[in-house]
C-alpha cells in the first residue's frame, strides 16, 4: 500500500517535471532556432542540426552592412524614448487626479479612456493620416510619436492611476493639513514614491512603442525613416522571391536580445504592471 | 482591475468627509490636471476617429481628402457584398475565438504550473516571459523561417515523427494557413494569459484547499469546483482584453502571410481599401464597420461573462 502510494507519487512528480520540461520547450525553442539559424549561411542555412556548426557572423555583419538597420535601430529608440517620457510626463497629473480626488465624471473618463486603449488602430488609420498629412509629419519620426499616444498615454494614464490609489491616505492627509495646494501634494509628496511605478509602466509602454507596426508601416516611407519592426518585415534579399532568412533572423535576434534580457531583469515588476494594467503590453 | 486595485478601493475615499474650499480647490485642481491629457487624447484619438467615421460616408480618396463628397450608405452598401469582405470577416472571427480559446487553456496549464512550489520555478517563469518579450514581428517572421515549405524545422520534424509524408506549404496552404497563424498568436500571447491567470490563483486563500483536502476532494474535483469560480471575475477581464486585442489584429497577418486572402483579417482589409487601393471613403467605412463589429462582441461578451469592468471603484 504504502509503497503504491510512493510510486504514485513518485510518477506524478515526474509528470509534473516532464510538463515543465515541455512548457520551457514550447517557449523558449523558436527563438532558439532564430538564434541558430543566424549564425548560418549559405547551404549551412537549410541544416536541421541542432546545434551550429562552423557559426559564422556573416549576417549579423550583412544586416548592418546592406541595410541602414542601425538608423533604424536609433529610429525605434528615438520615437519610444519620446513618446514614453511625453506619456509619463501627461498621465502623472491625470493619474493623480483620476486616483486620488472624487469629481463627478470620474468613472466615465475612466471609463473613456480604457475604450481607447482597446479600440481598433486602423479605426483612426485615415483620421489620423489626414491629420499627419496636415500638420507637415508624413515620412517623420514625429508622426509616430505622435500617433503612439493613442494607445502608450492610456495605458500609463490606467496603470498610474491603479498606483496612486495603493499609496496611504495619511500621506495627503498631512500634506492637506499643512496648507499644501494639489500641484505641491503631487511634486512633493506622491511623485517621489512613484519612482518604481514610473519605471515599470514605461517600461510596458516602451516596449508597446518599440513593437508597433501599423502605423510606422502607413506613416513612414523611406528606407532611412522605418522603425525596427517595419525594417524587418520588409527586409529584401538579392531576389525578390526569396526572403533571405539569415539576415532577417540576425535583425530579430539583434533587437530582440536586449528586450529579453530588460524584461528578466524588470520581470518582478512587469507582472506586477501588467496586472495592475491588464492591458497588453 | 484586479487584486491590486480592489484591495486600494478604501483609498479613494480621501478626505471625502471634508467637504467645502479644499475639496472644491481640490475639483478644480482635478480639471487642469486633466486638461493635458484629454486635450491630447481628443487630438489623437477622438479626432482621427470622428474623421474616419465621417469619410466613411464619403467617396474620400487618398490624395485629397478635402474634395470629398458625400455619398450615403453607398461604402457600406457595396462592403456587405464584397465576398473578400465577409472572408476577412470569418477569418477574424475563427482567429479571434481559436487563438483566445487555446490561449485561455494553455495558459490555466502554465498559471496551475507555476503556482505549485517545485526548484526551477523561477527559471520557468522567466522562460515563459520570453515569447511575450519578442515583438509580433519578429515572432511572425522567426515562425515564417520554421513554418518554411522547404527548409523549415516544423516539416523536418514532423516528417521524422511520420506525421506527415510530404513537406506541406503552412502559409500557402489555404486550408493551414489560418491554423499556423492561430499557432503563432497562441505562442506569443498564452505568457500574458498565463501571468494574467497566476496572478488572480495567487489571491486564493490556502485554507480551502486544506479543507478540500481534509474531506478527500481530488485535486481535478477541487479545481472546477473551488479555482474556477473564484477565479472567474479575473478570468473573464483577462478574456475579454485578449478578444479586443485579437478581433484588430493586423501585424501578424500582414507579416505572416502577406495580402493572402485566407489569412486577412479585417484590419488587414481596411488598411488595404485605404492605403494599397487608396480609397480612403471605403476604407474609412471598413474600419468604422470593424469599430462596430467589436463593439457588439465586446457587449456580448461582458454580458454573458457577467464581468464587471467598472472603472470606477
Amino acid at each position: 500500500m504504502a509503497t503504491s502510494r510512493q510510486a504514485r507519487r513518485i510518477a506524478g512528480r515526474a509528470g509534473f517535471y516532464l510538463l515543465v520540461l515541455f512548457i520551457a520547450l514550447y517557449t523558449l525553442f523558436p527563438f532558439y532556432w532564430a538564434i541558430v539559424s543566424s549564425l548560418r549561411e549559405g547551404q549551412a542555412l537549410f541544416s536541421t542540426d541542432l546545434l551550429p556548426r562552423d557559426p559564422t557572423l556573416a549576417n549579423y555583419v550583412g544586416v548592418f552592412a546592406e541595410q541602414p538597420f542601425a538608423r533604424n535601430i536609433l529610429n525605434s529608440v528615438i520615437v519610444a524614448t519620446s513618446v514614453v517620457l511625453l506619456s509619463l510626463a501627461l498621465s502623472v497629473t491625470a493619474a493623480y487626479a483620476l486616483g486620488r480626488i472624487d469629481f463627478r465624471g470620474r468613472g466615465f473618463l475612466l471609463a473613456v479612456i480604457l475604450a481607447v486603449s482597446m479600440f481598433p488602430q486602423v479605426a483612426v488609420l485615415s483620421g489620423l493620416f489626414e491629420l499627419v498629412r496636415l500638420m507637415g509629419l508624413y515620412n517623420n519620426l514625429a508622426s509616430l510619436v505622435l500617433s503612439y499616444l493613442i494607445f502608450t498615454l492610456p495605458f500609463t494614464v490606467w496603470v498610474l492611476t491603479t498606483f496612486m490609489r495603493e499609496l496611504p491616505k495619511e500621506l495627503e492627509e498631512a500634506a492637506i493639513v499643512d496648507g499644501a495646494t494639489p500641484f505641491v501634494t503631487l511634486t512633493k509628496v506622491f511623485l517621489p514614491l512613484m519612482g518604481p511605478a514610473m519605471v515599470t509602466t514605461g517600461l510596458l509602454a516602451f516596449i508597446a512603442a518599440w513593437n508597433e507596426f501599423l502605423f510606422a508601416l502607413t506613416f513612414t516611407l523611406a528606407n532611412e525613416q522605418r522603425t525596427v519592426p517595419v525594417a524587418i518585415a520588409l527586409i529584401t534579399g538579392a531576389s525578390q522571391y526569396e526572403l533571405p532568412w539569415g539576415r532577417v533572423m540576425a535583425a530579430s535576434v539583434t533587437v530582440t536580445v536586449p528586450l529579453i534580457v530588460l524584461v528578466l531583469v524588470f520581470q518582478r515588476r512587469i507582472v506586477a504592471g501588467l496586472t495592475a494594467g491588464a492591458v497588453k503590453g | 482591475m484586479t487584486a491590486a486595485a480592489e484591495r486600494s478601493a478604501p483609498a479613494v475615499e480621501v478626505v471625502r468627509a471634508r467637504p467645502g474650499r479644499i475639496e472644491q480647490g481640490r475639483r478644480k485642481a482635478a480639471f487642469w490636471f486633466l486638461l493635458p491629457t484629454v486635450t491630447a487624447l481628443l487630438l489623437v484619438a477622438g479626432w482621427p476617429l470622428a474623421r474616419t467615421v465621417w469619410l466613411g460616408f464619403t467617396d474620400a480618396r487618398l490624395g485629397g481628402t478635402e474634395e470629398a463628397r458625400f455619398v450615403g450608405l453607398t461604402n457600406f452598401v457595396y462592403m456587405l457584398q464584397d465576398p473578400a469582405w465577409w472572408q476577412a470577416a470569418k477569418v477574424t472571427l475563427l482567429f479571434a475565438g481559436a487563438s483566445v480559446a487555446l490561449e485561455t487553456v494553455i495558459g490555466m496549464v502554465i498559471a496551475l504550473a507555476l503556482n505549485a512550489h517545485f526548484r526551477g520555478r523561477g527559471l520557468l517563469r522567466a522562460a515563459v516571459l520570453v515569447p511575450w518579450a519578442i515583438p509580433t514581428v519578429i515572432s511572425a517572421q522567426m515562425w515564417g523561417w520554421m513554418y518554411h515549405d522547404l527548409y523549415g524545422i516544423i516539416n523536418v520534424v514532423l516528417q521524422g515523427l511520420g506525421i506527415i509524408d510530404q513537406n506541406v506549404a503552412w502559409l500557402a496552404d489555404p486550408t493551414t494557413s489560418l491554423w499556423a497563424m492561430v499557432a503563432v498568436d497562441v505562442w506569443k500571447t498564452t505568457p500574458f494569459m498565463a501571468l494574467l491567470i497566476l496572478a488572480a490563483l495567487q489571491t486564493l486563500p490556502h485554507e480551502i484547499y486544506e479543507a478540500a483536502k481534509v474531506d478527500g476532494v481530488s485535486p481535478i474535483r477541487a479545481f472546477f469546483q473551488i479555482t474556477l469560480p473564484l477565479i472567474r471575475p479575473a478570468l473573464m477581464v483577462a478574456i475579454v482584453f485578449r478578444a479586443l486585442d485579437a478581433l484588430r489584429m493586423f501585424d501578424l497577418a500582414y507579416v505572416l502571410a502577406g495580402g493572402n486572402p485566407a489569412t486577412a483579417t479585417l484590419s488587414v482589409y481596411a488598411r488595404q481599401q485605404l492605403v494599397d487601393f487608396q480609397d480612403v471613403g471605403f476604407g474609412s467605412a471598413a474600419s468604422t464597420l470593424l469599430v462596430l463589429l467589436i463593439g457588439i462582441i465586446t457587449a456580448i461578451l461582458l454580458t454573458a461573462g457577467k464581468v464587471r469592468l467598472s472603472a470606477d471603484r
